[in-house]
């Protein structure tokens, strides 16, 4: 592997990250081979396989895999190549495979764990050498493989931290989102948006905690719905004590992007280890939703009182779970920054439904979701365009540096901590853990 | 008032120009106060509010839409996109109630182009129409856009199919 010097690219603390890191081909090369080998990487959530033989296909990195529903009703994951000639066994976002995947090419079978089923006219590999090859062992299954109350998760090394010690308490986020179903249970709804970025994946990671641009990058998409709804209205909004028209759901999904820096500021930031964090500790753009009728009780019947106040309240903003994953609990949507290459990324935006709960809160994750996840979004536009100019802008040899200062302290990781909310901590954060899985130890 | 098949065809041909034009203010007045424009993500799909849509806007939405594009501080449209629509000769999906006076549906195939700076896309796909005869000409109470790769990573769609 050619080495890359972390050193040289993240300054301590990761106050300012090299443009190498958003550009280099070969930083992208050395992150497939590291970041995403070492770490607990997110490949789909077990209600899109409910039957046996069910598979759904995506990528770790860029090592396409396939999720399936194996015969004894767990969940395994198998890189999607004929060990023959390398074939993808399947190619459909999703499917039923039935109780066997059957190559297309050569019809070598494979049972949906992944070990050989037959192979057609087979005695001419007799005193070949076939038994000691890596075709004769089947599929590759990957054994560090963790369903967490639905959310599946591989680590593709052998070696590493082990599930828990790698998210610690940042699982709380996804549990909030589940605890939110008064059956405690998620359902996945529809397709997935897929959005194409000529972008570094990190820049759209980095804009999940990023408080300090809501306001200026989409006053041209909320800023206008605030101005229009506001002219609809017939009343200033910013004074609360005024209400003469109850706001439409897309008004209340979108206004609070308008917040002020101060508002951001006081809603805080949580960081844990291993590059996780999260947006909204105490309040968050998403507290303010209207109550929906019923749901509340149906959630003291399932939780009692005391619980299911302390689940409804808890409306945290982004958490960023490293590497490329982000989870709105409060809102139900998931989204994965897929790397392709080193200036270019596709986003999928996925929404949750909670299982029991009344379909508004569907309608209200599915208008969230093409409102501003969207490739026809207009606050996706927004973003989009400053990503890109970002990926073109760094190509200036003069300042080769992104600077990530703002409320920088020396000692400010280790463990669970709570920071000022425009603070750019949790990008510190992020690149704190990237460096380390980028330069520890050997290949793996 | 009696609407002819020639007036439904004429009325599409000059909605799909006025988007040429990027007259969006005008090609907003189109639409009936409850009018809606919709973009399906899935092939095939009918459910329009429990699950994701690309587009599900009703006229408050369009009308940001079309403000967003005249905004100074509207970053993705500097330089501006240009669009071009090649319609099909619109179908009348419902001739038998052209002289009842009730809503009408159609069916238009297109082929779509968006360009901003050096990129250009193509959309392909058909649009139904469901069109409200008042006193004043036609409304659209619905305007569907069916593409046939919904699903695709698409690039930023900026502006109106």
């Amino acid at each position: 592997m050619s080495e890359v010097d972390i050193k040289a690219l993240v300054k301590p603390g990761a106050s300012e990250v090299h443009r190498d890191v958003f550009l280099s081909q070969s930083v992208f090369e050395q992150e497939m081979k590291t970041v995403f080998r070492r770490t607990w990487v997110y490949v789909g959530h077990d209600s899109q396989v409910p039957k046996k033989g069910d598979f759904t296909t995506t990528t770790i990195g860029t090592q396409p895999v396939i999720m399936v529903r194996h015969s004894d009703n767990t969940i395994q994951v198998l890189l999607n190549r004929c060990p023959h000639k390398g074939v993808q066994l399947v190619n459909d976002p999703s499917g039923s495979t039935g109780r066997f995947f059957r190559c297309p090419y050569h019809a070598w079978s494979f049972k949906t764990d992944g070990s050989p089923l037959g192979i057609p006219f087979k005695k001419g590999y007799e005193d070949t050498g076939f038994d000691k090859s890596c075709a004769k062992k089947g599929m590759c299954n990957l054994k560090n493989v963790k369903n967490y109350r639905g959310f599946v998760f591989v680590r593709l090394s052998e070696e590493g931290e082990s599930f828990e010690e790698f998210f610690s308490g940042s699982l709380s986020s996804i549990d909030n989102m589940i605890d939110r179903s008064p059956e405690g249970r998620l359902e996945i709804v529809g397709a997935p948006l897929r959005y194409l970025h000529h972008c570094n994946w990190k820049m759209l990671v980095d804009n999940q905690t990023d408080t300090c641009h809501p306001m200026i990058a989409h006053e041209s998409s909320a800023g206008t719905v605030k101005k229009i709804w506001e002219a609809a209205a017939g009343e200033d909004t910013s004074k609360p004590m005024s209400k003469p028209m109850p706001k439409p759901m897309v008004v209340e999904l979108v206004l609070p992007f308008m917040s002020s820096y101060e508002t951001f500021e006081k809603m805080g930031i949580r960081t844990w280890d291993h590059g996780h964090g999260h947006t909204g500790v105490s309040w968050s753009i998403h507290s303010e939703y209207s109550d929906v009728e019923g749901y509340f009780i149906s959630m003291v019947e399932a939780y009692g009182g005391e619980r299911a106040e302390e689940i409804i309240a808890e409306t945290r903003h982004n958490t960023c779970y490293f590497p490329n994953m982000m989870v709105k609990g409060a809102i139900q949507t998931l989204r994965l920054f897929k790397p392709i290459a080193a200036d270019k990324t596709i986003v999928e935006s996925w929404i949750f439904k909670l299982v029991g709960a009344p379909d508004t809160f569907l309608k209200r994750t599915a208008m969230y979701n093409r409102i501003i996840n969207a490739p026809t979004s207009i606050v996706g536009h927004d973003d989009l365009e400053m990503y890109e100019r970002a990926q073109e802008g760094l190509k200036v040899d003069a300042n080769p540096w992104v600077n990530m200062q703002r409320h920088y302290r020396a000692d400010e990781l280790g463990g669970e901590r709570v920071h000022p909310g425009t603070s750019e901590v949790q990008m510190r954060n992020h690149y704190v853990s990237w460096a380390k899985y980028m330069s520890a130890g050997d290949e793996v | 008032m009696s609407i002819s098949e020639q007036d439904v065809i004429d009325f599409i041909y000059a909605e799909a120009n006025l988007l040429d034009e990027h007259k969006f203010e005008d090609w907003l007045e189109l639409f009936a106060d409850d009018g809606v424009y919709w973009m399906p993500l899935e092939f095939g799909q009918t459910e329009e509010h429990l699950t994701t849509s690309l587009m599900y806007e009703d006229k408050l939405l369009l009308t940001v839409r079309v403000e967003r594009l005249k905004g100074e501080r509207t970053f993705s449209q500097r330089p501006k996109s240009r669009c071009h629509h090649i319609l099909q000769r619109p179908q009348i999906l419902n001739p038998q109630i052209l002289k009842k006076g009730k809503e009408i549906k159609t069916k238009t195939a297109f082929h779509y182009t968006e360009s901003r700076l050096d990129e250009q896309f193509f959309l392909v796909g058909w649009a139904e129409h469901i069109l409200r005869p008042t006193g004043d000409g036609l409304q659209i109470v619905r305007k569907q856009v069916n593409l046939i790769n919904p699903e695709s990573a698409h690039r930023n769609i900026q502006l109106f199919v």
